[in-house]
């Protein structure tokens, strides 16, 4: 597998962040990812099928890493997670900015609306938390720590701390790689 | 030649950002310069990294620091591209002569007739302080220029403060 051996995870996964799967699995992967991006938009079929296919073997963590200037509508969309993320939903939110990034994105704020109702969220009580200092804090911090684990762009994925360089559609086969070295 | 490299005085440039405007490096002294020399607009490669640089202006300006970018594209060429992916940042033309400061700094593709991807971080006596040369199709991130500028002494002193004055009052 392509791994950078010179780009490591400065900032260990912890409780503070979102994780799904086996908090002792073999593999961990860490995404970095913007909700308004093409390319993460993409990847997330494939972290899915990882997910799916490893199951047990796989802890998967998300990190907020909005391109803000590229796309106008990612730190909002990230904002939404994390209000989401106070009322326990935060993986349901991040599912639906992905399946539904090419309809959102070109609405923008009111595409991300359409999020909250789906979810059947307060828009009242999402609204209030929206641009908290904790949760724009929170998401400056994530996207800091990318930064100096050397995180060039979005998604910037880690398997067990190393950032990887391949085709997304290899990624799969690596982790799978890994996990049957350390079976 | 190769990449210049720290302790080395950092050649002076006066270089166009636009049609009508004109950027020297000498402008920055006792602030820190970021340099990030990159092969040409509109490539994915280089727009990922310069967008990646454009997210962290705050955080460079933080560190007392400037981003200036220079590929060998003209300024036409340098004003759509800034236009259209929103940089905050001045984009400086190396193109007549062409590619002449890139190679004072050691960061030029003769072959090809581009600026290498090479990022430099020049303190505030105009001194590189710390330089990377990245494969063209590399895009380096950022996790080295933060490094470098936070190693700088001026910063270092900034860092050893126990807190901002404006903080402890709420």
């Amino acid at each position: 597998m392509m791994l950078n051996e010179d780009s490591i995870l400065a900032v260990p996964v912890s409780a503070h962040d979102h994780i799904q799967g086996n908090l002792h699995a073999v593999v961990t992967l860490v995404e970095y990812g913007d909700f308004q991006c093409p390319a993460c938009g993409g990847a997330y079929p494939l972290v899915k099928q990882i997910q799916h296919r490893y199951a047990g073997n796989l802890r998967f963590v998300f990190r907020h890493f909005p391109l803000s200037q590229a796309h106008p509508y990612a730190q909002l969309a990230a904002e939404l997670a994390e209000a989401a993320a106070v009322e326990g939903r935060f993986w349901a939110m991040h599912d639906w900015l992905y399946e539904n990034q090419a309809a959102w994105a070109p609405r923008g704020a009111a595409g991300l609306e359409s999020g909250v109702r789906a979810l059947g969220l307060d828009e009242v009580a999402i609204a209030a938390k929206l641009r908290s200092p904790d949760i724009d804090a929170r998401i400056r911090g994530d996207f800091m720590g990318g930064v100096r684990s050397g995180a060039n762009g979005t998604p910037s994925f880690y398997v067990n701390g190393y950032l990887y360089q391949g085709d997304f559609d290899a990624l799969v086969h690596g982790i799978g790689r890994v996990i049957a070295r350390q079976a | 030649m190769s990449l210049l490299a720290a302790g080395t005085a950092a050649p002076e440039f006066t270089l166009h950002s636009t049609p009508d405007q004109s950027v020297a490096l000498k402008e920055f002294r006792s602030r820190n310069v970021i340099l990030a020399f990159y092969p040409a607009d509109w490539s994915p490669v280089c727009s990922d990294q310069l967008a990646l640089y454009n997210e962290l202006l705050d955080e460079f300006a933080r560190l007392n620091a400037q981003l200036l970018a220079i590929s060998v594209d003209g300024v036409w060429s340098h004003a759509a591209l800034a236009r259209d992916r929103r940089y905050h940042f001045p984009l400086l033309s190396d193109f007549e002569p062409k590619g002449r400061v890139a190679r004072a700094y050691g960061a030029y593709d003769e072959q090809h007739g581009l600026a290498q991807r090479a990022l430099f971080v020049i303190d505030g006596d105009g001194v590189i302080r710390w330089s990377c040369l990245s494969p063209m199709g590399v895009n380096p991130g950022a996790a080295g220029i933060v490094n470098a500028l936070e190693a700088l002494p001026a910063n270092n002193i900034q860092k050893a403060l126990p807190a901002v004055a404006g903080q402890e009052v709420s």
